[in-house]
């Protein structure tokens, strides 16, 4: 089977209290071989939930998944043997040595750190100052590389990663995602899954995932040239103000905060800027600049939502 | 008076034993801006900000909040902060209305004031029909924007928000935001921490802490001009590589 | 002053709606109460006694109907020699034999004097204590009625016989119960919470998705409880050897081998509160409430089982405690051997493979 992962309209549900809640609706995706995929979405948009069927510890109410060609339900003794998996919290033993908790990890697929070292070594070299430390004793980032070793260490095919970047600096982050582009070079597919949007351009293909459906699935290029207008920045002195007076504006779509700028579509595609402008410099805006750019995916994923 | 800092410090200091958690750290907080107030875990801005609530108290420096001094005046001050955090805000297991008598009954509001706050906030958010529903049953950015306006129900002269948006969508991000920015607008000063570098960029001043001192204290744009940065993020990443601790 | 009222009512809201707690702070104790109440008592009554009537005659029968008359007594056995009280006792079903010597009421009439041995089961001294007495009191009873009718006054000596705890050693009763508890306790508590703690962390998930086969986690989980449930026997036999005096009369192996059986089925138990256990304070709840005061209620070291209400004397044969401190006291304190405990020890080794197959069943592969 060419695909390493292919999900086939999965549906999900769980019980709370009285309510039904669909985690997933009508899920369906493909990834490559040796492609790094992301999930981007928010808390609820069904990411954790994926990932369990996908890794077997969950049984989906409707419809098929495969994963490295093998089913989820049928064949989840072999699945279990072939994939990493690192749940989110970082999943360690907190009153384990680094070296105890590698160890562990390796034993249980049946290898050993020597074995796989020159796949975990980029990672290893990092963390194995503090060896003996415990793993409750490291910092946010320390761990997150401890966890990805130990997901690792038995050379998995499909590598599973929800939110393996939350809760932890952005240096750390930064670096984990070299890591992660080091290892899809070895060949091992991974899908990470993330609500940071800025990390959404750092995957070969990504899928917006918000409510347990997906909004759409591209390359991150692929989905900013489908955002359908143009798209304006425009900054001013007094950003509340400008705010309030850009959306009360008719001639104006959507706008949206962006820090320093605003970002805004108009109503009409080939709206004129300088009649925007007048208005805004007419109600006594300072400062003013307004610009064309180009749409992030924060910029489409909030227009999918809007769909 | 009304020149006067929301917030002054004046190398304010935190020592446990050796480690100097937050090492003479000065700077002032106009009165309705909005002030970011960055570092990586480990820098020392959980321990800065306990300080300025009130929660524990600095081993050396000088500290003025809403016009209180943090020594003498720390209930004062108290009663004229309001303070959210992603980790707590509101009880789960009770409903909106109840969360809101529990909180304007601590901070002294007559009954009356409560109920009009209560109905000016539901209206406000969209959730009058969700008034006797338990907190824990609204979606995780609803939480969000109901914490924020609990905790200004007493019309605080600063608002601390500790990571105040976490996990939610970015629409949601920025409905959020815009309440932050009215309350800006209407005078009360926001003191906000946060993992999101973007959201470093809707404030009007941003501080970032590295090892217990302040590196970099200006508007996000003065700063990304400064660090050759095409953004917070970068600027960020830029000093905190710098850093000896916390990290590694 | 407002502040005040306000975050009273909150405490109250958070009380109220907690369901679990509630149920503990409003059930528990009336529960108590009344099982404390109308079960539990260190009152006997209904005990069972063995008559040995040597001379079967008018004053021994007269004695033996007050004996049946009253509410303490339940005569479940008549024999026929002293040979027959040995085995009786052994095979504990009674717990007091009362004994008439040949030729009493003769004896009575032409010397005004005779004996009647009351030979006890002391392994629960305060239950043997309790019945001596009042066999004593009816047998006094009798001869004081017995004065009227006659010029001299009779004397009824009893003589007592404490059996396997002639001192009255209250350790002889507890140290089983205390190994019961014991076992119990390391053996289900900690095996479940050790389980449930997996799940809260998370590494739960991680184990399972690898090839370790789940019924390797759940041995590898119980090997140590194990370990440590069997030193926890060593350490309580020689403490209760050395200083506490009690002895072990039977089997060492056999009693060894009845504890390994007991520490398996606590273990068993630990497993399947973790499969219903979903964070480490319901484990421990449910491993306390479920368990731990059962088996001090019910295994018959405070209270005595036969003084319960029937439908508890029936629960309490489903506490697997009862059986093991059954086969204790037997085994070490009154020396007997695997032909008198043969049918407890079966019903424990019964408990062990059920439980073990539902738990095994209920063990999740998956995380629902």
């Amino acid at each position: 089977m060419e695909s390493a992962v292919k999900v086939e309209r999965v549906f999900k549900n769980f019980q709370s209290g009285k309510t039904q809640i669909e985690a997933l609706k009508d899920i369906s995706f493909e990834v490559g071989r040796g492609e790094l995929f992301g999930l981007i979405g928010p808390d609820g948009a069904g990411k954790t939930t994926l990932f369990r069927i996908l890794t077997t510890l969950m049984i989906a109410n409707k419809g098929n998944a495969w994963v490295d060609g093998l089913e989820v339900v049928s064949d989840y003794k072999e699945i279990r043997k072939r994939v990493g998996y690192m749940p989110g919290k970082f999943s360690l033993y907190q009153d384990l040595t680094v070296e105890e908790n590698l160890s562990f990890f390796a034993t249980l697929f049946g290898t050993t750190l020597e074995e796989n070292y020159e796949l975990v070594k980029d990672i290893y070299v990092q963390i194995e100052p503090f060896k003996k430390r415990r793993a409750g004793a490291l910092s946010g980032g320390m761990k997150q590389k401890l966890a990805l070793s130990c997901a690792l260490i038995h050379r998995p095919s499909v590598l599973f990663l929800d939110e393996p970047t939350t809760g932890v600096d952005a240096v750390s982050r930064q670096e984990f995602w070299e890591l992660l582009r080091k290892l899809q070079h070895q060949g091992i597919t991974i899908v990470v899954s993330t609500p940071y949007m800025d990390e959404a351009s750092l995957c070969d293909r990504v899928a917006l995932m918000q409510d347990g459906r997906i909004m759409d699935i591209d390359t991150p290029k692929g989905i900013t040239q489908k955002f359908s207008k143009p798209l304006w920045a425009v900054g001013a002195a007094d950003m509340y103000s400008l705010m309030n007076d850009l959306r009360s504006d008719e001639r104006v779509d959507t706008c949206y905060p962006f820090g320093q700028y605003h970002h805004i579509t108009f109503a009409e595609v080939n709206q004129e800027v300088q009649g925007i402008e007048k208005s805004l410099v007419d109600k006594g805006h300072t400062n003013l600049s307004i610009q064309k750019i180009e749409p992030t995916i924060e910029d489409c994923f909030m227009e999918l939502m809007n769909q | 008076m009304s020149n006067a800092a929301a917030i002054s410090v004046s190398d304010l200091t935190k020592q446990f034993g050796d480690f100097t958690a937050v090492d003479a750290i000065t700077f002032e907080v106009q009165q309705g801006e909005i002030f970011g107030f960055l570092g990586a875990n480990g820098a020392g801005k959980t321990t800065a900000m306990r300080m300025l609530c009130g929660l524990s108290l600095p081993t050396s420096g000088k500290a003025n909040v809403a016009g209180f001094d943090l020594y003498k005046e720390s209930e004062k001050i108290k009663k004229n902060i309001g303070y959210m955090s992603q980790k707590f805000s509101l009880y789960e297991d009770l409903t909106i209305r109840e969360n809101n008598r529990f909180y304007g009954g601590i901070y002294g509001l007559t009954d009356q004031q409560i109920k009009e706050k209560t109905q000016f906030m539901l209206k406000h958010l969209h959730l009058e029909s969700q008034a006797d529903t338990l907190v824990k049953a609204l979606p995780l950015g609803w939480k969000q924007k109901l914490s924020f306006s609990v905790s200004m129900i007493h019309d605080p002269k600063i608002v601390f928000l500790d990571e105040p948006t976490g996990g939610v969508d970015p629409i949601t991000r920025r409905e959020f935001w815009t309440m932050i920015y009215e309350a800006a607008h209407r005078g009360t000063t926001v003191f906000v921490t946060t993992h999101y570098m973007d959201e470093a960029e809707y404030c009007d001043r941003v501080s970032i802490m590295v090892d217990g001192r302040i590196e970099a204290l200006d508007t996000p744009a003065a700063l990304t001009k400064q660090y050759n940065a095409k953004g917070m993020a970068e600027v960020f990443v830029q000093l905190a590589r710098k850093a000896k601790r916390s990290d590694n | 002053m407002k502040q005040f009222f306000y975050f009273i009512r909150k405490e109250f809201y958070h009380l109220l709606r907690d369901r679990r707690t509630l149920f503990i702070l409003f059930g528990m104790p009336v529960t108590q109460i009344l099982i404390f109440g109308f079960a539990l008592t260190n009152e006997v009554k209904n005990s069972r006694i063995a008559i040995l009537d040597n001379s079967k005659d008018e004053a021994t029968t007269a004695i033996i109907h007050q004996l049946e008359a009253s509410r303490y007594f339940d005569i479940v056995e008549n024999l026929n020699s002293y040979a027959e009280l040995e085995p009786t006792f052994q095979k504990g079903q009674i717990r007091l034999a009362v004994v008439f010597p040949e030729k009493f009421q003769s004896s009575l009439l032409h010397t005004n004097a005779a004996p009647i041995q009351l030979i006890a089961d002391a392994t629960d001294p305060n239950v043997a204590n309790t019945l001596t007495n009042y066999a004593s009191a009816i047998i006094m009873d009798y001869q004081n009625s017995m004065k009227e009718t006659q010029d001299f006054p009779y004397t009824i000596s009893t003589e007592l016989r404490m059996l396997y705890n002639p001192q009255l050693k209250g350790s002889y009763n507890f140290v089983p119960g205390v190994m019961a508890m014991v076992l119990m306790l390391v053996g289900a508590m900690m095996t479940s919470i050790s389980i449930v703690r997996e799940k809260e962390l998370g590494t739960m998930e991680i184990i399972l998705v690898s090839p370790i086969v789940p019924i390797r986690v759940i041995v590898a989980k119980m090997v140590p409880y194990l370990l440590l449930s069997m030193v926890n026997i060593a350490s309580i036999l020689l403490l209760s050897v050395y200083a506490l005096d009690v002895p072990i009369n039977g089997s060492l192996t056999l009693l060894v081998f009845e504890c390994f059986l007991f520490t398996l089925t606590a273990l068993a138990l630990g497993l399947l509160i973790s499969s219903i256990s979903d964070s480490q304070q319901v484990a421990m709840l449910v491993s306390l409430m479920g368990l731990f005061l059962p088996t001090i209620m019910f295994s018959g070291f405070m209270f005595p089982i036969e003084n319960m209400p029937i439908p508890l004397q029936v629960i309490s044969n489903f506490v697997p405690a009862k059986w093991f401190y059954y086969i204790v006291k037997d085994v070490m304190i009154k020396g007997t051997g695997l032909e008198t405990v043969w049918k407890e020890t079966l019903i424990l080794l019964g408990m062990l493979i059920v439980l073990l197959t539902i738990s095994i069943k209920k063990f999740k592969v998956r995380l629902e």
